[in-house]
C-alpha cells in the first residue's frame, strides 16, 4: 500500500510552516511523527497534496517548565516524555497512559501534537488532556489563540483547528497538593488502542475529604468524555466503596458508547463503570500513600 | 503530475550514500530497493507488525511510517550493519541461533534491530521486560518463547563482558 | 544406521543467512527491466460486472499495460479442482473453481477485476484510481442457513442452489446406539477459524525469456511442482521449459498451498506477452481477501453415552463456509469430520455436512485444516456429559480413549487422502497422564479454592486430539556425495520456516557419516527436483524426509560398495564416519567420501552397465496412508471476572509424533501452533457485516498474539513409532494449533464457574466483550 503523490517540504521554522499551511490549507498536513498519518496514507485515507514536514524545528519540541505552567512543544516525542523522570512524576496521568501507547517504536517517533491533532476517539491523550484542563496554544501565520481541551476535540479525528493553524504548544498546570491520579485503560493487546480509558484524579482536603474529582474517558464517545459531573457526589466527603459505586452507575448512565469491532457498546458501558470504579479507588490510595 | 523529487544524503551502517528520490518513497522501499540492503523486509506497511523495524539515529522506527527524503543527514541501521567486519555475529544473533529463536526469519530482522537497541539500555532486563519490548514486534512461527529465551541469553551474555 | 544426530538438538544450517539479512524471500528478486503489478479488486462481495474502462489508466505515465478478463482470450479459464472430492457413496460435489479475472460477475469482495502493469507499484496503484468500473450490486451471501434457504441470491447460478457439497458418513449404526443410551447430549456449536496471516504475504515474480524459451517464476507457494506442471499446462509450454523456484519463505501455514491463484496465473501471461519480468507483492490489505482463509461451521451435534460416561455413538451434522470457489475440494470439512472422533473409541457415528457457497473469500486449510472444528464438538461434549454424568472431564476422556492394543484403529469413514480413516499406533493414555502430572491437575481444585478467597479466579481445561499427518500420494529426492565430499540434498518440496535445511540434513548425515553442516539442503526448486507434491497436512518430515532417508542409504551401499571393490574386503569390515570410508580397526586405511565420488565418476574407462555415475541416489517414498499423531494440552488460566481479560498462567503440551528427528525443531513447531492457537482462540476473528465487508482489515485490528498474549509453554513427549514408515516419525507441524479453542473454553468456564450459572462456551473465538455478552443473564 503505497502513499499518493504529494509535494514535500521540510519546513525551516514556525514561521515557514504555518505560511505553508496558509498558503495551501486543508491541502497542506503537518508531518511530526507520522505514526498516525503515515498509516492512513499508506492506506490512502488521507491524501494531502502537500505534505509540511515539522520535524526539523527545534522550538516546537521539548518541555519548559515555568512557575505558571509546564508548556510542551507539540513535537515533543512521547518517548522523550517518558523518560523525563520529574515530567512523569509531575504529571502521573501521562506517565502511566504512556506504556499503553502502542509499541516502542511508534514512540521514537510519535508526537503528543501529532496525537492530539488527530483526536483519535480511542485515544489516550486527549482524555488525559481534559482530565488535566490542558490549555492548548494554536497559531496561524497571523494569528494565535488559547483553547481549553474540551473545545479543541470536537468530534472523532476532528478537532478545532482551522485549515491553517498548528498546534504549537500544550500548557498543563501541576495537579494541586495531595492529589492522586490514576490511569487505566482495557485494549485487547497492550498498546492498542483503548476498548475504554479512564483519566482520574482526586484531590483531599484536610479532614481527608475530596475537594476536587476530575474523571475523563476515551473509546466511549466521539471525543473525549469529561464525566467529572458525575463524580461531584464525592465532593464533601471522604470517599467510600459506596460512593465511588454510585459514581461508576452514573458514569454508565451518562455516556453513549459506540461500540467496535472489539466490543459491544454494552461491554464499553459496562468497563466504564468497572474502571471508574478501579481508578477512583486507586486515586484515592494513592493520595493516602503520599504518591 | 510529475513526481517531486529530492536529492538525500545519509548514513546507512556507517557508510554514505547520496540519492535521488520521489518524495513519497517509504523508507522502507529505499533501503531494500534502492540501496538494495534487502534485509529489512516489509510485512503490512501499517506501523503494526515491526518486520521493518530499523534503528533512525539510534533508535528503533518503523522505516514503513517513514519517507526516505526524512533520512536526509540522519544516521539508519539495519541487520546487515549487525555482524562483525568478519562476520561475526552480534551476541543477540547468536543466541538466537543457540535458542532456535527463528524459523521462517521474516520478522527476525526486525527483532533484531529492536532486541538490540533494547539491549543496549537495558542490561540485566527481567523476561517481563523483554517481552515488553518485543510486543511490537509480530512473529507468527515461533510463539517468541525461544525468541525471549535468546535475549535473556544474549543480555547475560553482553553482562559477562 | 549410525545416529550421531537423529533424536539431537541440533541447530539450523538455515540461520546465518537469515539472521545476517541475506536470504532470499520473494520481493528480493531484482530482475532488468522488471515491471511492477497491482490489481483492482472488487470492493463489493456480489455484484454484476457492467463495464470495465481502462482506458484512462492507460494513458498514466508509467503505466505499461492493463488487461481485464477479455484480453485473456482462451487463456481465461477457471482454474483445475486440486482436490476432487473422495470417494464416498452418495457424495454432491459442484465444482466451481476461481478465475484468473472476474468476468460478468464478483463473488467476493477483492475478487480481482483488472490487472495493472506499470513501472513501479506506486505508479500501478495509482493508476487503479484511473479505472471506471460499473457494477450492479446483487444481494450478497454471507449467512451459511440463509445462504440455503429458498430464495437465496445464488453465488453460482447454475448451480440452482448454494450448495457446494453435501457428504454423509457413518460408521456402525447411530439410531440404535441412540435408543439404548443412557444419555444423550445436543447442542449447537459455532466454531470459526481465522487467517493465517504470515509476516510475508504472497508474491509472483514472473520471467519468460523469449530467447531461451524459458520460463522463471518465483512464488512464495508451498507447491512449487504442481504449480509448474499446472502453470506450463495453461501457458502450453513443456514442464521442463518451465522453472519454478519457491525461494525463502516468510510463513505459510496452509493459504499459500492454494494454488492457481489468479495472481499465479496471471504474471506468467504478462510475463510472456510483454516479454518482460513482471513482479507482484501482496500487500497486507490485499491478503485479508486475496489469499484464502478458513473460517466457520455450524454443528448440530449429540452424543449417546452410558450412565458411566462410555461413549455409544455421535451424530453431527453441520454446515461448513466454502466461500464464493470450491477449489480445495472438501478436505477442510472431511478433516472436520474425520478429527472429531479423536483418540477415542467411538463405535458408531453418523457424520453429515454441507459446504455452502458464499460470497466471501475462498476457504482451504490452514493449520489445522478443519480438524480444529471437530476437535471443539467432541471436547465440548464431553466437558457437558462430565457434567451431567459428574464424572471427573480426565476420567471421561480416559475411559473413552482407544486402548493401545487396539492398533491400527480403524475408524472406517473416509479421511483426506482418499482412505478409510486408521490410526496407525498409538498408545494415548500415558499421554493423558502426563499432561495431568505436568499442569497439577490433582492438586488444582484447592489451589482453585484458595485463589478464590483472593478474589482471583483461575480455571482449568484439558482437551485431547489426534492429528492425522503424513499422507501420500509421495515426495522425491536425491541425494548426492559431491568431489569435495559435502553432500547435497535436493526435494520437490518447498520450505516455509519448518527447518528442512537441517532435518533432511540431518538424515543424510547419520546415513553417510558427514557433519550435519556438510550437507547443503536445496527445496522447492523444480530444475533441481522435478516430482513431488508439496508442504501441507504436516508431512514434510515425514514423507520427504523418508525419501531422504531411502535415497540416503542406497548412497551409502554404492559407498561401500565402491570403497569395498577398493580395499579388496568385505562390506561388513568397513565404517563411514567423519566424511570418510574406513576399514574398522585399522584408521589409517580410509578413501574420503569425497574422492569415491570422484572415482565413482571416471573421466577414462567406463561405467558399468547397470550401475550409475556418481556417488548419488534419487528415491521416492509414497506412504499407503497417513499416521496419526496424538496429544494433549492443558492449561490454568486466571480471569478477571468484571473484564474478562484473559490471563494464561501455565500451558502444558504432550504430544506423541513417534521417532523425533530433531526435538528443538519439533518444540518450535509446538509453540508457534499453540502460538495460533491462543489467536484463534480469544483474538483472531474476521468479522463481516451482512454485505461481506470485512470491518476489520488490518493488522491493527486482526489481532494477531504478540509476545504478551502468548504465554512460556511447557513441552512433554511420548513416542510409539509409526509402522508406516522406516523411520518411525509422524508430523507435528500443526498440533499445536488444534485443541486451543476447546481448551479455553473449558477453562473460562471452570474459572468463572459458568456451569453452575447456567452458561456454557458453544462458540470460538470468544473475547472479554462476547464472555461479557453470554454471561450477563445469567444466575448469579
Amino acid at each position: 500500500m503505497k502513499p499518493a503523490p504529494f509535494k514535500y517540504v521540510v519546513a525551516a521554522s514556525l514561521e515557514h510552516a504555518l505560511s505553508l499551511k496558509a498558503e495551501h490549507g486543508d491541502d497542506a498536513k503537518f508531518l511530526a511523527g507520522g505514526q498516525s498519518l503515515m498509516p492512513a496514507m499508506n492506506f490512502r485515507l488521507a491524501q494531502p497534496a502537500i505534505l509540511i514536514d515539522i520535524n526539523e524545528i527545534g522550538d516546537l519540541a521539548g518541555i519548559r517548565r515555568s512557575p505558571a505552567a509546564t508548556r510542551i512543544g507539540p513535537v515533543t516525542r512521547y518517548r522523550a516524555l517518558q523518560r523525563d523522570a520529574a515530567f512523569v512524576r509531575d504529571f502521573a496521568l501521562i506517565g502511566e497512559a504512556l506504556p499503553h501507547i502502542a509499541h516502542p517504536q511508534i514512540r521514537n517517533r510519535g508526537t503528543i501534537g501529532g496525537n492530539l491533532s488527530h483526536a483519535d476517539p480511542a485515544s489516550e491523550l486527549p482524555a488525559i488532556a481534559v482530565a488535566l484542563g490542558a490549555r492548548l496554544h494554536l497559531r496561524t501565520a497571523r494569528q494565535e489563540r488559547w483553547i481549553e481541551a474540551p473545545d479543541f476535540f470536537v468530534g472523532a479525528l476532528t478537532t478545532a483547528l482551522q485549515p491553517d493553524e498548528m498546534l504549537v504548544g500544550i500548557e498543563l498546570l501541576l495537579p494541586k497538593p495531595r492529589t492522586g491520579c490514576c490511569f487505566l485503560e482495557i485494549a485487547r493487546r497492550r498498546g492498542d488502542f483503548a476498548i475504554v480509558g479512564v483519566a482520574a484524579m482526586m484531590t483531599l482536603g484536610e479532614r481527608d475529604e475530596c475537594t476536587d474529582i476530575r474523571l475523563a474517558f476515551c473509546g466511549v464517545g466521539e471525543t473525549p468524555i469529561d464525566a467529572s459531573s458525575a463524580a461531584d457526589v464525592l465532593v464533601g466527603d471522604a470517599p467510600t466503596e459506596a460512593s465511588i459505586r454510585d459514581v461508576a452507575s452514573s458514569v454508565q448512565g451518562m455516556i453513549d458508547p459506540g461500540g467496535s469491532v472489539h466490543a459491544t457498546a454494552d461491554y464499553q458501558r459496562h468497563i466504564a463503570g468497572v474502571l471508574t470504579e478501579r481508578a477512583l479507588r486507586t486515586a484515592h490510595q494513592r493520595v493516602r500513600d503520599g504518591r | 503530475m510529475d513526481g517531486d523529487f529530492h536529492d538525500i544524503a545519509l548514513s546507512v551502517n556507517g557508510k554514505q550514500y547520496q540519492r535521488r528520490v520521489e518524495s513519497r518513497l517509504l523508507l522502507s522501499d529505499f533501503i531494500r530497493h534502492d540501496l538494495a540492503l534487502a534485509g529489512t523486509h516489509v510485512g503490512c506497511e501499517h506501523g503494526v507488525c515491526g518486520a521493518c523495524t530499523v534503528l533512525f539515529d539510534g533508535q528503533p522506527v518503523r522505516s514503513c511510517l517513514m519517507l526516505a527524503v526524512q533520512a536526509q543527514n540522519h544516521e539508519i541501521s539495519t541487520v546487515e550493519g549487525l555482524t562483525g567486519k568478519d562476520g561475526e555475529y552480534h551476541p543477540l544473533q547468536q543466541a538466537m541461533h543457540d535458542h532456535h529463536g527463528l524459523q521462517c526469519g521474516y520478522c527476525t530482522p526486525g527483532i533484531l534491530m529492536t532486541m538490540t537497541a533494547f539491549l543496549d539500555e537495558n542490561a540485566a532486563p527481567t523476561e517481563d521486560d523483554v517481552r515488553e519490548a518485543l510486543s511490537g514486534n509480530l512473529c507468527r512461527c515461533t510463539g517468541y518463547q525461544n525468541i525471549v529465551d535468546a535475549v535473556m541469553t544474549a543480555a547475560t551474555r553482553m553482562r559477562g563482558r | 544406521m549410525s545416529t550421531r544426530t537423529f533424536g539431537e538438538p541440533i541447530k539450523r544450517n538455515e540461520d546465518r543467512r537469515l539472521l545476517t539479512g541475506q536470504a532470499l524471500f520473494i520481493d528480493d528478486v531484482e530482475l532488468p527491466g522488471m515491471l511492477h503489478v497491482a490489481f483492482l479488486r472488487s470492493q463489493v462481495a456480489h455484484a454484476k460486472i457492467i463495464s470495465i474502462d481502462v482506458s484512462s489508466a492507460l494513458r498514466r505515465p508509467g503505466v505499461i499495460a492493463a488487461y481485464v478478463a477479455g484480453d485473456l482470450g482462451d487463456y481465461w479459464q477457471p482454474g483445475p479442482l486440486l482436490v476432487p472430492p473422495p470417494p464416498i457413496a452418495g457424495i454432491v460435489f459442484h465444482q466451481r473453481t476461481q478465475v484468473p479475472l472476474a468476468k460478468d460477475k464478483v463473488r467476493h469482495v477483492g475478487e480481482p477485476l483488472v490487472i495493472v502493469i506499470a513501472e513501479s507499484r506506486y505508479i500501478a496503484e495509482d493508476a487503479l484510481d484511473d479505472i471506471d468500473v460499473e457494477l450492479q450490486p446483487l444481494p450478497v451471501v454471507v449467512d451459511l442457513e440463509k445462504g440455503l434457504a429458498a430464495g437465496s441470491a445464488l453465488v453460482h447460478d447454475d448451480v440452482g442452489s448454494n450448495v457446494s457439497a453435501h457428504v454423509r458418513q457413518t460408521k456402525g449404526n447411530y439410531a440404535p446406539a441412540a435408543a439404548r443410551a443412557d444419555h444423550i447430549i445436543k447442542r449447537r456449536f459455532l466454531y470459526e477459524h481465522g487467517i493465517s496471516s504470515p509476516i510475508e504475504t504472497r508474491g509472483v515474480v514472473a520471467q519468460w525469456d523469449r530467447r531461451a524459451n524459458q520460463m522463471t517464476i518465483w512464488d512464495t507457494t508451498q507447491a512449487p511442482v504442481f504449480v509448474r506442471n499446472g502453470l506450463a499446462g495453461m501457458l502450453g509450454l513443456n514442464e521442463r521449459q518451465v522453472r519454478v523456484i519457491a525461494p525463502f519463505v516468510g510463513g505459510g501455514f496452509g493459504p499459500k498451498i492454494m494454488m492457481f491463484y489468479p495472481e499465479e496465473v496471471l504474471l506468467p501471461w504478462v510475463s510472456m506477452k510483454l516479454n518482460r519480468p513482471i513482479k507482484w507483492i501482496e500487500d497486507r490489505l490485499e491478503h485479508f481477501f486475496a489469499t484464502t482463509h478458513e473460517r466457520g461451521q455450524i454443528h448440530d451435534a449429540e452424543i449417546a453415552l452410558t450412565k458411566d460416561g462410555r461413549i455409544l455413538g455421535i451424530k453431527d451434522v453441520f454446515l461448513h463456509d466454502g466461500g464464493a470457489y470450491d477449489p480445495y475440494g472438501l478436505t477442510v470439512p472431511i478433516n472436520s469430520q474425520c478429527t472429531l472422533l479423536g483418540p477415542y473409541v467411538v463405535p458408531n457415528y453418523d457424520s453429515t455436512f454441507t459446504q455452502v457457497f458464499t460470497n466471501l473469500p475462498i476457504v482451504t486449510p490452514y493449520r489445522g485444516a478443519g480438524r480444529q472444528h471437530g476437535v471443539f464438538v467432541m471436547e465440548r461434549l464431553l466437558d457437558f456429559a462430565a457434567r451431567e454424568l459428574n464424572i471427573d472431564p480426565a476420567e471421561i476422556r480416559r475411559k473413552n480413549l482407544i486402548p493401545p492394543e487396539a492398533f491400527p484403529y480403524k475408524n472406517e469413514i473416509i479421511y483426506q487422502d482418499f482412505q478409510p480413516l486408521e490410526y496407525d499406533s498409538g498408545n494415548y493414555e500415558p499421554v493423558l497422564d502426563m499432561a495431568l502430572e505436568a499442569i497439577g491437575y490433582k492438586a488444582f481444585k484447592d489451589e482453585q479454592v484458595a485463589a478464590r478467597l483472593q478474589g482471583r479466579h483461575i480455571g482449568i481445561g484439558l482437551a485431547c486430539y489426534v492429528e492425522g499427518t503424513g499422507i501420500g500420494p509421495y515426495e522425491g529426492a536425491k541425494v548426492q556425495v559431491q568431489s569435495n565430499g559435502k553432500v547435497s540434498v535436493a526435494t520437490g518440496i518447498g520450505t516455509q520456516g519448518q527447518g528442512h535445511f537441517t532435518v533432511f540434513a540431518q538424515i543424510a548425515a547419520d546415513q553417510l557419516g558427514v557433519a550435519v553442516t556438510d550437507v547443503d539442503v536445496v527445496t522447492g526448486d523444480t530444475d533441481q527436483f522435478y516430482w513431488g507434491a508439496g508442504t501441507f497436512a504436516s508431512r514434510g518430515a515425514v514423507v520427504a524426509g523418508n525419501a531422504v532417508n531411502e535415497a540416503s542409504k542406497v548412497v551409502r551401499k554404492k559407498a561401500l560398495k565402491l570403497a569395498s571393490d577398493l580395499f579388496e574386503c568385505a562390506e561388513e569390515d568397513l565404517v563411514i564416519e567423519d566424511g570418510k570410508v574406513a576399514i574398522v580397526g585399522v584408521p589409517g586405511k580410509f578413501v574420503k567420501l569425497g574422492d569415491l565420488a570422484r572415482q565413482a565418476n571416471p573421466m577414462r574407462g567406463a561405467v558399468e552397465p547397470g550401475t550409475e555415475p556418481g556417488l548419488e541416489s534419487t528415491q521416492y517414498f509414497g506412504p499407503k496412508m497417513g499416521a496419526t499423531a496424538n496429544g494433549v494440552h492443558a492449561t490454568i488460566i486466571e480471569m478477571d471476572p468484571r473484564t474478562f481479560e484473559l490471563k494464561i498462567l501455565k500451558y502444558v503440551v504432550v504430544h506423541d509424533c513417534g521417532t523425533v528427528i530433531n526435538p528443538m525443531i519439533l518444540a518450535g513447531q509446538i509453540h508457534g501452533g499453540v502460538a495460533q492457537g491462543i489467536g484463534n482462540a480469544f483474538y483472531e476473528k474476521l468479522v463481516f457485516d451482512d454485505q461481506g465487508q470485512l470491518l476489520n482489515a488490518s493488522l491493527a485490528d486482526y489481532l494477531l498474539p504478540t509476545a504478551l498474549e502468548v504465554p512460556r509453554m511447557e513441552l512433554g513427549h511420548t513416542v510409539t513409532a509409526s509402522p508406516l514408515n522406516p523411520m518411525g516419525i509422524k508430523g507435528a507441524g500443526e498440533a499445536g494449533a488444534i485443541p486451543a479453542g476447546p481448551l479455553f473454553a473449558q477453562a473460562i468456564e471452570d474459572a468463572l464457574d459458568l456451569k453452575g450459572r447456567g452458561v456454557e462456551l458453544l462458540e470460538i473465538p470468544l473475547s472479554p466483550s462476547r464472555l461479557f455478552e453470554l454471561t450477563r443473564h445469567a444466575q448469579r
